[in-house]
């Protein structure tokens, strides 16, 4: 079996000569991530606690370094980089679309029942 | 002997099951479905918890006031601990990498080696588990448990850097238990069909006592007020609110109670944790099969070390699991 690796990250911006550096350069990339999330999870920056869509704007940068994180080791470490367009579609499409939709329910039916609990056991009457 | 049927002599015979569109082997691309199906399994538990935290937004425990120990060492220190738990998991999932990418140059000792690093990896790993739920089912300083099921917490203010901190009050430290008749019922000593559990160290009455006589100690609820913080009650009221509704003292947690505040906080911890905690086990477990099969030399004749890379994805599977309980349960 021929095993071609693609040796380029953030879309060519890095370049490796060969597969064990570019593991490697993930490893320092998503140390780099983990440690500004500790970083910022010990100390919250005051200025980063606005609500951003609904949510403070610490939890969002959070969510999207773990999204950045999973990619990495979705693309990198499990060899996604190097598949076919086809099997990487089925894969992570499939997933993304059922996440977000479960995700969506779920929150949305949680907050609607904390504002029944706030507002009285009524929160809008038809 | 060798099970595994690499050829099927259909290759290239594209009607008789020898074309591949997606450029993977059978295997692979089943543990490929395999790992969306386990995905949607745990983004089914997230989803879950982030459910039932909307839903008590206003009232969930803070993930810094809870998990704040690393062991040998006292003090007060979130996200540290779980930080260095992230960091092993991730450098597990490297020497995987390299070993799947030995295995490609066909190299047997690299593989052995970084196999054996893996296992080591996701054995550290589960038992810093082990030892976080411990201490979470261990507990601090002890709480006490409403009618309504609610918690209250005690704690005092302490002067740090000129500026007054609410500073946690183990129960302990001003409640004294009164020696009492009542014994734990085992079932060595009486029915055997029943038992019953641990009986708590105070009684309420005992805590409010405590309370009363300690006129530095504070009561607070677990309202979280808009500087994010729990509200902390005035002297009176926390008396007050002891006296009427005080019903039970806990200390640490478990599927009925728990000291930090909501149990199903609790719940979820050791649902979800513990779900993934199995995964990173039977991994452990899979990965020894494969470092056997490894230094038996069972791939070096296959001529292929896919197997290696097969139970690769599912290990960065379960750090890619991780990577998001880490996020929801300690940082979020």
């Amino acid at each position: 079996m021929a095993h071609e690796h693609k040796l380029a990250i953030f879309q060519g911006l890095i370049k490796f000569k060969s597969n064990t550096q570019k593991i490697w350069g993930v490893l320092i990339f998503l140390s780099i991530i983990t440690a500004i999330e500790v970083v910022l999870g010990i100390y919250k920056p005051e200025s980063l606690m606005t609500q951003v869509l609904g949510m403070k704007g610490l939890n969002w940068i959070f969510i999207i370094l773990t999204i950045v994180k999973a990619y990495y080791i979705t693309w990198d470490f499990m060899h996604m980089r190097d598949e076919t367009k086809s099997l990487r579609r089925m894969v992570v499409w499939t997933a993304i679309f059922l996440i977000c939709y479960l995700v969506f329910i779920l929150l949305q039916e949680g907050g609607y029942i904390e504002s029944v609990y706030t507002n009285g056991y009524v929160k809008k009457d038809f | 002997m060798n099970t595994t049927v690499e050829n099927t002599g259909t290759e290239g015979k594209t009607w008789g099951g020898g074309n591949e569109p997606l450029k993977a082997s059978y295997g692979k691309m089943m543990m490929w479905f395999f790992i969306v199906s386990d995905a949607l399994t745990f983004s089914g538990f997230l989803a879950a918890y982030g459910f039932s935290r909307f839903k008590f937004i206003d009232s969930w425990p803070i993930a810094d006031e809870v998990f704040t120990h690393v062991p040998f060492f006292h003090g007060n220190y979130p996200m540290i601990y779980v930080a260095f738990m992230t960091f092993i998991l991730i450098m597990s999932s490297v020497t995987m990498v390299l070993a799947v990418d030995a295995g490609h140059h066909m190299k047997k000792k690299a593989v052995t080696w970084y196999m054996f690093l893996t296992v080591i990896g996701g054995l550290i790993f589960v038992g810093s588990q082990a030892w976080e739920w411990g201490t979470f089912i261990k507990g601090d300083f002890g709480a006490v448990q409403t009618k309504g099921g609610n918690i209250l917490q005690f704690g005092e203010y302490v002067d740090v850097d000129g500026e007054q901190k609410f500073k946690r009050v183990a129960v302990a430290d001003f409640a004294k238990a009164s020696p009492t008749e009542r014994v734990q019922h085992e079932r060595k000593n009486g029915l055997w069909f029943v038992s019953e559990g641990t009986l708590p160290e105070f009684t309420v009455d005992e805590i409010y006592a405590g309370l009363e006589s300690h006129s530095n100690v504070y009561v607070r609820n677990q309202i979280i007020n808009e500087k994010g913080e729990k509200t902390v009650l005035t002297r009176e009221e926390g008396l007050k609110q002891i006296k009427e509704n005080g019903k039970l003292y806990v200390k640490g947690a478990n599927l009925h109670v728990n000291e930090y505040g909501s149990p199903l906080f609790a719940d979820f911890f050791f649902f979800i944790t513990g779900f993934h905690g199995f995964h990173v086990f039977s991994g452990v477990v899979i990965n020894i099969i494969i470092f056997f099969n490894v230094i038996l030399g069972t791939y070096e004749k296959r001529r292929s070390y896919e197997m290696v890379e097969k139970v690769g994805l599912y290990w960065h599977f379960v750090d890619l699991v991780w990577v998001f309980v880490f996020t929801f349960f300690y940082l979020v």
